[in-house]
């Protein structure tokens, strides 16, 4: 592998870079500015805030966050599984469920600790 | 689209496979069993390493790659097998009586060490840089909880949240590296690394280079090399002690397992490359950590700072770089981990709940009142500093050795210097803890069986490596062999 083989990206990157940096400065010089209050608010055709969103969450939503990275990362896998499915064979069914009877017992345990009651 | 499956042998990964399971059938436990059934935990964790003990040494001697090259069977893993298996079994002895009292003892602490002990030996097993990097992630991610494992001490969170976001940094060091180290060699097998760079024609020079500079900083880190070792200190004190001394033995060896097969093996043909900075590394890391070692009055602070020295000793063996080398890196590991875990051990048994009096003036008049305990502590202190007739005496000799057989001479007289130097610290806890003056309040011992095997087993191991080496010398010899797959 030569360094030469990563010319394109590397185009590709500056290509980029010109472009974004090209609009916003052509925009910046030819545009016409108007300020006023709306126009300053962090949404401008959003809903009116109510309150500012820097406040203590329960942390039961971090443990759900991280239950659902699990299982959903399962079914990354399971798609192209499915795909294959028949040229996988016996073998790639064993090894699927497995898999699965690993996030299984996985799973039990949360259920079992309590850690999908809300309450 | 056709493709072929790999070769699959379940054999050569039996050990990892039997703690696996062990770890789903603790949580499983864990989470049905009544209150009794729970004191079955650490014993059937014993059992389930005994068993992974038991599948590993019937990979001895063998050698093949399995698994499309990413799994070694090699007795350079099963030897590294043995020092993990043995560094959890202690942990596990050291936790028995420790974690109830200091309230920590709930089910996941034995799934969470079998499965770092699974991350090591995936360390040691990988012929791949994904599978090393997935082994190291395994085992760092468990340890990260572990280190945090009494939740309501606010040191045990502190060391928990620095090991954590150092640690993820380190990892990100690490796979940058493995990163630019394919763009320049366009493989991650270690066997297509070595077969490359082989070739007097190397392809991207600088690539490489920056990529084996990040490698060293990833490894760096998790074996605790100066300058990377900034993060040993606080998470050593913090952590709950039996954690501290998994991680002590544990990590380190797995880390160096990986650091030596990358290094040696894979990146053998840089050796005039990457040694220099090895060679710069061990000095430092022997100087700093025993200097710094010196001025601790915090007995695991003390040996933390020790154990980072003694990562710049295993260090000496890596830059030697010969047969002998590597072959005393192993022994010196083993060692390593009965001095280590049962200085800890003797740290547990000594504790009251929440740890109040762990400074090292504490301990005096210990030897007079316990005087099984202050003769296991100076053993373990007598080899930490590498005093005859111990495990790490022996140890030094054949690094220290391997080294001026490689032509390293500076590196030892270093070494040694800086051997002396640890001797004054090892030995003032041996000093304070014959030491007494009247009315001082002598330490309390608290019961603990389970601790006092773990001290028994690691002190005779120490005094037996240093009588006997031989009995682990010569099959140690075997493993100098490394697989790349």
């Amino acid at each position: 592998m030569e360094l030469i083989d990563y010319l394109p990206i590397f185009i590709l990157l500056i290509i980029a870079v010109l472009f974004v940096g090209g609009t916003i400065l052509v925009s910046h010089m030819v545009g016409r500015r108007k300020y006023g209050k709306e126009k300053m608010s962090p949404y401008e055709s959003g809903m009116i805030p109510v309150g500012d969103a820097r406040r203590r969450f329960s942390v039961k939503f971090y443990v759900v966050a991280i239950l659902f990275v699990i299982f959903d990362i399962e079914v990354v896998f399971m798609y192209p599984w499915a795909v294959i499915f028949k040229k996988l064979g016996v073998f790639g069914f064993v090894e699927m469920m497995i898999f699965i009877a690993i996030l299984l017992v996985g799973f039990i345990y949360i259920w079992k600790k309590g850690a999908l009651e809300w309450a | 689209m056709e493709f072929t499956l790999p070769a699959i042998k379940i054999g050569a990964i039996a050990p990892e496979l039997i703690l696996v399971c062990s770890a789903a059938g603790l949580m499983m436990l864990d989470a049905f069993a009544k209150e009794r059934g729970k004191t079955l935990l650490p014993i059937l964790s014993i059992v389930g390493l005994a068993l992974a003990m038991v599948a590993s040494l019937k990979l001895w001697g063998k050698s093949e790659v399995t698994f499309a090259g990413m799994v070694a069977v090699d007795s350079y893993r099963v030897f590294f097998n043995i020092i993990f298996i043995i560094g959890a079994l202690l942990t596990v002895l050291l936790s028995m009586n420790y974690t109830p009292r200091e309230e920590i003892d709930r089910g996941e602490y034995y799934v969470l060490v079998l499965l770092a002990t699974v991350g090591m030996m995936v360390m040691a097993a990988g012929t791949d840089l994904i599978m090393i990097f997935l082994g190291l992630e395994l085992l760092s991610i468990s340890v990260y909880v572990l280190a945090g494992f009494a939740r309501g001490q606010l040191k045990s969170n502190e060391a928990a949240l620095k090991y954590f976001l150092l640690g993820a940094f380190a990892s990100g060091f690490l796979l940058y590296g493995m990163a630019l180290v394919y763009g320049a060699v366009g493989s991650t097998n270690l066997a297509m690394i070595a077969e490359t760079l082989a070739t007097p024609h190397l392809p991207a020079r600088v690539l490489l280079m920056v990529g084996v500079g990040l490698l060293v900083v990833g490894f760096g880190f998790k074996v605790a090399i100066v300058p990377f070792h900034m993060w040993t200190p606080d998470v050593y004190e913090g952590a709950p002690t039996s954690i501290t001394a998994f991680m002590a033995v544990g990590v380190k060896a797995a880390a160096f397992a990986g650091f030596a097969r990358v290094f040696i093996g894979a990146l053998g043909a840089l050796h005039p490359d990457w040694t220099m900075v090895l060679w710069v590394l061990a000095v430092a890391t022997m100087t700093v950590g025993n200097l710094a070692a010196i001025t601790q009055s915090n007995i695991k602070r003390m040996l933390a700072y020790s154990s980072i020295a003694h990562a710049g000793y295993v260090l000496v063996g890596m830059v030697a770089g010969n047969e002998v080398g590597r072959a005393s890196m192993l022994f010196y590991l083993l060692a390593y981990t009965f001095m280590q875990a049962g200085a800890f051990g003797v740290v547990i048994m000594l504790g009251q709940k929440g740890e109040p009096r762990l400074n090292i003036t504490d301990y005096a008049g210990v030897g007079h009142k316990y005087p099984l305990i202050g003769v296991a502590m100076a053993i373990f202190m007598f080899s930490l500093g590498g005093i005859p007739p111990t495990a790490g005496f022996v140890g030094k000799f054949y690094l220290f050795g391997a080294a001026i057989k490689a032509g390293y001479v500076w590196l030892v007289i270093l070494g040694v210097i800086n051997s002396a130097i640890s001797i004054y610290y090892y030995l003032r806890v041996t000093v304070v803890m014959y030491m007494h003056e009247e009315g001082e309040e002598v330490l309390a011992v608290s019961r603990a069986p389970a601790v006092a095997l773990a001290l028994i087993l690691t002190s005779v191991a120490t005094l037996g490596l240093g009588i006997f080496p031989s009995w682990i010398w010569e099959p140690v010899q075997k493993t100098v062999n490394l697989l790349l797959g």
